[in-house]
């Protein structure tokens, strides 16, 4: 027994050494944090997330870095938890990172950013700027916008406009099924799909519109077999990560084979899992070129060298680089750290990414202007394939910048005006 | 026998009480600790870690009022510091918008109605048993809370959960609280408040009645109590308690989302209050604060931190139930006896041994976990300021060295601090 | 429709027949030292990454019968050493012992083989539609779980009723004491009974595992719907383990394909539906977002109104 308070106390004792157990970081180098899921259901997605930022870091590095310094990108994970989102962001914020990247979900990205303000008010010498690449509530530049925010993906409407763009052509499809996760963006997706089909296409019936709750839903028959009862001819869908695998998975098994309108359903595990049962079903729309056919050389490239290094990975979120790149430029720009001062250099920057295309990083609310692509899952014409699968995204639509833009509702409040 | 005519007279109730330093020379040191810490430890991951530990104090004591006073096993207590965290933030950002005058510092009060509203309300059906349907009901209750966030999103907030803002409402005194500092120094207050209030509450017949439910409720039936009766208002009082937490988690995060109500929420305050100690009144406040070190500085350093609290809770379990405010309070005969110092040589060479094979543990679960988890190309890792090649064998052996080292050396010490504890404790008449 | 009902009713039957396994282990565990074990879930995880591992050097088949010995040898092992101690110290430190045991096996678990989800997978001998019905198809694998299921359902009720061992755990549910003085080793019963309860946990997890995921959080997916499932049936009633799981399966794949909501419902019923904005958040949500937490409602209802369960005859 007296062994064991020993050991009691030695655990106790053990941890307060393990805390001196591991090493600490690199020394002169401009600090990005990227606060994703790195573990738990959407861990691929935010690990190869990671992964693209490490290797853009590594591109900026590998040209000089920025300001004399080069850049590091550290993880923090979020687990989709606003709450444990916010809790990573003040250890960020204690360790003296000045930039924050994140993307998954849109519901810690609500959190973030209205963090971000708060501490931005409250610490004016200690400023933090929130990059938001992948969170596509539109909400986050309409009324949530604030100056310390810049999105570097199309929001949710600007991506559904361009879907029923494709939809309205389809004549076949006469009852739409609409499913998604339970939170913002799942909800900002049903929102844009139901007023958008309506003005376009009024003769389309939606049968089902479905939320189910983030994360959590294993099996999807269910889900599936009330589509299928529902006769719906097609299905949108705003799923991703887990959420996507599991749906592909059981719409395979459970025979569903009407076409899908997906925003999300490709890489990390979804194209492996969507396979053959989906080629010329699944469509999705993006952000940039999906490397099929002809990709321009400079996303060849890129890509060509992401996968020596990461045989098991894609490039599956171009607008990372485009992200980092930009940010770079800006602070070149800025000639400091200043994140005021990185700030109005980003804003209303314009860029060329990886893709050709030019970009505009709009001025009234942070919004990256940005042509859309819409893509096919199919295993023809396919260089550069998705979880080595064979399956890739084949280009069908692009829909240009300018076509592409939607208004906002922003009011930014800029510092000193 | 002598006479008493030169000792002086004094009554029963005189001696009974101890003397006014001893009453509340703790708490006063305590609020005197409390108001230097930050002056005291000046990193800057101090002060947020401190208001941390502060809201786990006050929800650990709320919990003890049940587990250790009331011997209800409950895996849902985190609802009640859920709930009245959110009505707390609701009406923090009532405050902002529509001035209704709710002072920060009073808004754990608004945290406290709802956990107590919550728990008069959940109470009344579950407190009729105690025991494993008790346990059964309160997780029920628990997955239920957790589940409805999505349902009712209005008050809950659904996936984002309700965000608030302290600095928007009314101030007293001029007070803003836009800083950790400030926020510090409220929760410090709330924490003395609320612990002195249940210290209290345990004095009080509901209190001790609570005790007497808990290791003989026929024969406090018999007594004239109503056993459902004293479960009831320990249950509601435990609530209060976790709505003030809840409310202080408003103020100081001004974020709550269903988590706060979940089971891994409910699952941390039972094992920091177990392995506090749930046989005294100090006991969850060492472990809340224990815990919340180990989450929030080990996390920096380990991915694995929580499977070395598990281990830590098992060990508890097992072998130490009293807990380490337990474990500190058997030594109490041995300080009184005043051998206390006979136990440094024992202890010293016990602790050394335990260093050891815990070093090597330590190691070679890192080690795995690094193994498992590193990314590609990665081969080398930082442990004890020393790099390692995971993939070699020199760095695995010396571990495993040390665990059969300080295995050993468990074995010679163990027995020999045993003795020394045994004999320092013995009373001094004995020798 | 009536497709949706087939359909919904085969999904139901594979869930319920899985919960089954689980709970049946559960409740035999506790109707024998009246100790609800909070590791069952997470035996049954670790059969699923047992059979996985097995899975990538052997394939599927093997891990069917070898990784549930290992869960079974592991559960008896944790009752010898671990709660056999805790025994003497009451039922709550054991409650709080199993839920340590539990919390240490998902850190392992991460620990061993990451946090990332593994990508089990069953054979390929059974990755194929078993019929087609109307519109949708039914996979070979899942009939494949219901028939697993009901086997260890037929193999259990044969060896409880039918062999002697089973005679003896069945009067040790109801009358340890007199048991033990029969001369039976009653705590060998105990580590026997714990061994076979996880070693169900575990096949359960093995073939779950590729329809359910696996991953680390897979424990907490199924942990709390067992116990609701064990309490509702009764505690220590293999028949009310039957009975609920079928009746929590069948439930809870149901409310996700009706569309219902509550207004509806209470507007059937002649309720009208006032509009006050605090309420309406309740009449607007259907029946299938509720699905998630009727099994917990059924739980606290059950417990309020009859503790014992519907087929058991004792609360602790």
């Amino acid at each position: 027994m007296f062994r064991a308070k020993a050991v009691l106390t030695g655990l106790v004792m053990l941890a307060m050494i393990a805390s001196l157990a591991t090493g600490a970081t690199g020394a002169d180098t401009i600090k990005i944090a990227y606060i994703d899921p790195l573990s738990g259901p959407f861990a691929a997605t935010g690990e190869n997330g990671l992964q693209q930022f490490k290797f853009a870091a590594d591109h900026l590095n590998r040209a000089g870095g920025v300001l004399g310094q080069k850049f590091e990108v550290i993880g923090y994970d979020n687990k989709v938890s606003p709450q444990e989102a916010l809790i990573q962001l003040k250890k960020v914020i204690g360790d003296g990172i000045s930039f924050v990247f994140q993307g998954n979900s849109s519901g810690v990205a609500h959190a973030i950013s209205d963090a971000v303000l708060k501490h931005n008010e409250r610490n004016p010498s200690a400023r933090v700027l929130y990059l938001n690449y992948s969170a596509v509530d539109p909400a986050l530049t309409n009324e949530k916008c604030h100056y310390w925010h810049f999105r570097f993906d199309a929001h949710a409407d600007m991506k559904m406009a361009a879907l029923t763009d494709v939809i309205k052509t389809n004549t076949k499809i006469k009852k739409m099924y609409i499913i998604g996760q339970d939170y913002s963006f799942g909800k900002a997706v049903a929102e844009a799909a139901v007023t958008m089909l309506k003005a376009k296409r009024p003769d389309i019936q939606i049968v089902g519109n479905e939320l189910h709750p983030i994360g959590k839903v294993q099996d999807f028959s269910p889900y599936v077999q009330k589509i299928i009862a529902s006769g719906a001819d097609a299905v949108i869908t705003g799923n991703w990560g887990a959420d996507m695998v599991n749906l592909a998975k059981a719409a395979n098994d459970g025979g569903l084979k009407v076409p899908f309108y997906t925003y999300y359903a490709a890489s990390d595990g979804v194209t492996a899992a969507i396979g053959a049962a989906g080629v010329d079903r699944i469509r999705l729309v993006h952000d940039a070129h999906p490397g099929n056919p002809n990709s321009p050389k400079a996303l060849a490239d890129y890509i060509k060298e992401y996968k020596k290094l990461y045989p098991k990975n894609d490039i599956n979120q171009v607008r990372i680089q485009t992200g980092m790149n930009m940010l770079a430029a800006a602070i070149k720009r800025a000639g400091t750290l200043n994140v005021d001062k990185v700030a109005a250099a980003l804003e209303g920057m314009e860029w060329t990414n990886s893709s050709g295309d030019r970009v505009v990083m709009r001025r009234e609310d942070h919004q990256l202007l940005m042509p859309i692509y819409i893509s096919v899952h199919t295993n023809k014409n396919i260089t550069f394939d998705f979880d080595n699968s064979g399956f890739g995204l084949l280009l069908e639509n692009k829909i240009d910048m300018d076509k592409a833009t939607q208004p906002t509702t922003c009011k930014m409040q800029r510092p000193g005006a | 026998m002598p006479t008493p005519t030169a000792a002086r007279m004094i009554s029963v109730a005189d001696a009974a009480r101890p003397s006014p330093l001893r009453r509340y020379g703790a708490w006063a040191a305590a609020a005197v600790a409390l108001a230097l810490l930050p002056h005291v430890l000046r990193a800057p991951a101090a002060v947020p870690v401190m208001n941390q530990m502060g809201i786990a104090v006050v929800f650990a004591l709320s919990y003890n009022m049940l587990l250790g006073q009331g011997g209800m096993l409950s895996f849902g207590h985190a609802v009640y510091f859920g709930v009245g965290g959110f009505l707390a933030a609701h009406a923090l950002n009532l405050a902002a918008q529509q001035g209704l005058w709710l002072p920060v510092p009073l808004v754990p009060i608004a945290g406290g109605l709802g956990g107590l509203l919550f728990a008069a309300i959940v109470g009344s059906f579950s407190t009729n048993r105690a025991g494993t349907v008790f346990a059964m009901i309160s997780l029920g209750i628990a997955e239920m809370m957790a589940a409805s966030a999505l349902i009712f999103d209005r008050f809950f907030g659904g996936e984002e959960g309700i965000t608030t803002n302290r600095a928007k409402a009314a101030s007293l005194g001029g007070l803003h609280f836009t800083t950790d500092r400030d926020v510090y120094y409220l929760i410090a207050v709330w924490v003395l408040i609320s612990a002195a209030a249940m210290y209290v509450f345990s004095l009080t017949p509901a209190g001790r009645m609570a005790n007497a439910v808990r290791d003989n409720p026929e024969r406090t039936e018999f007594v004239g109590y109503s056993q459902r009766w004293v479960r009831y208002v320990s249950f509601c009082a435990s609530g209060l308690f976790a709505g003030v937490a809840g409310g202080l988690f408003a103020v100081n995060y001004e974020i709550l989302t269903a988590e706060n109500m979940g089971l891994n929420a409910s699952g941390s305050v039972l094992l920091m209050t177990y392995i506090g100690g749930i046989g005294t009144f100090a006991g969850p406040i060492l472990g809340a604060i224990v815990f919340t070190f180990l989450q929030s500085m080990l996390s920096d350093y380990t991915s694995v931190w929580l499977l070395y609290l598990g281990l830590v809770f098992l060990a508890a379990v097992l072998f130490v139930p009293v807990g380490l405010a337990g474990v500190l309070a058997m030594h109490g005969p041995a300080w009184r006896n005043q051998r206390f110092g006979r136990l440094a040589g024992p202890y010293l060479a016990a602790a050394v041994v335990t260093l050891v094979t815990l070093v090597g543990v330590i190691g070679c679960l890192e080690m795995v976990y690094f193994f498992v988890s590193a990314p590609a190309g990665q081969v080398t890792k930082q442990l004890f300021w020393l790099t390692v090649n995971v993939y070699t064998a020199t760095p695995w052996a010396a571990f495993l060295a040390l665990i059969v080292l300080g295995g050993l050396g468990m074995r010679w010490a163990g027995p020999r601090a045993a003795a020394a504890f045994a004999d320092a404790s013995l009373p001094r008449a004995a020798r | 429709m009536s497709e949706l009902v087939v359909f919904s009713v085969l999904n139901g039957l594979v869930y319920g027949m899985l919960l089954f396994m689980l709970a049946s282990g559960l409740t035999l565990i506790f109707g024998m030292m009246g100790v609800l074990n909070f590791a069952h879930a997470a035996f049954y995880m670790l059969g699923a990454y047992f059979a996985y591992t097995i899975s990538l050097y052997t394939g599927f088949w093997p891990g069917l019968v070898v990784a549930p010995l290992a869960v079974g040898l592991l559960g008896a092992a944790t009752e010898r050493y671990g709660l056999r101690r805790v025994h003497g110290f009451g039922h709550v430190a054991e409650l709080i012992f199993t839920f340590g045991v539990a919390i240490v096996i998902g850190e392992v678990v991460q620990l061993v083989w990451g946090r990332p989800a593994k990508s089990y997978e069953g054979p390929a001998a059974l990755d194929f539609a078993l019929f087609h019905l109307f519109r949708s198809s039914f996979p070979a694998y899942k009939a494949f779980m219901l028939g697993i299921s009901v086997a260890i359902f037929l193999f259990l009720l044969a060896i409880l009723t039918r062999t002697r061992a089973g005679l003896i755990i069945q009067a040790s549910l109801t009358h340890p004491g007199m048991v033990g003085m029969l001369g039976h080793n009653v705590p060998r019963v105990f580590m026997v009974v714990f061994g076979i309860g996880s070693a169900l946990a575990g096949l359960a997890g093995v073939i779950a595992g590729p329809v359910l995921g696996t991953f680390p959080g897979m424990a907490q997916v199924l942990g709390s719907i067992v116990f609701v499932v064990v309490v509702i049936g009764g505690l220590g009633s293999l028949t009310g383990a039957f009975v609920a799981s079928l009746l929590i399966g069948i439930v809870q794949t149901f409310a996700v394909a009706l569309n219902v909501s509550v207004g509806d419902v209470a507007g059937a019923a002649g309720i009208r539906v006032a509009s006050l904005p605090a309420l309406h958040d309740l009449w607007r949500i259907t029946v299938a977002q509720v699905a998630p937490i009727l099994p917990y409602l059924l739980l606290v209802l059950v417990l309020i109104v009859r503790p014992t369960g519907l087929f058991g005859t004792r609360e602790t």
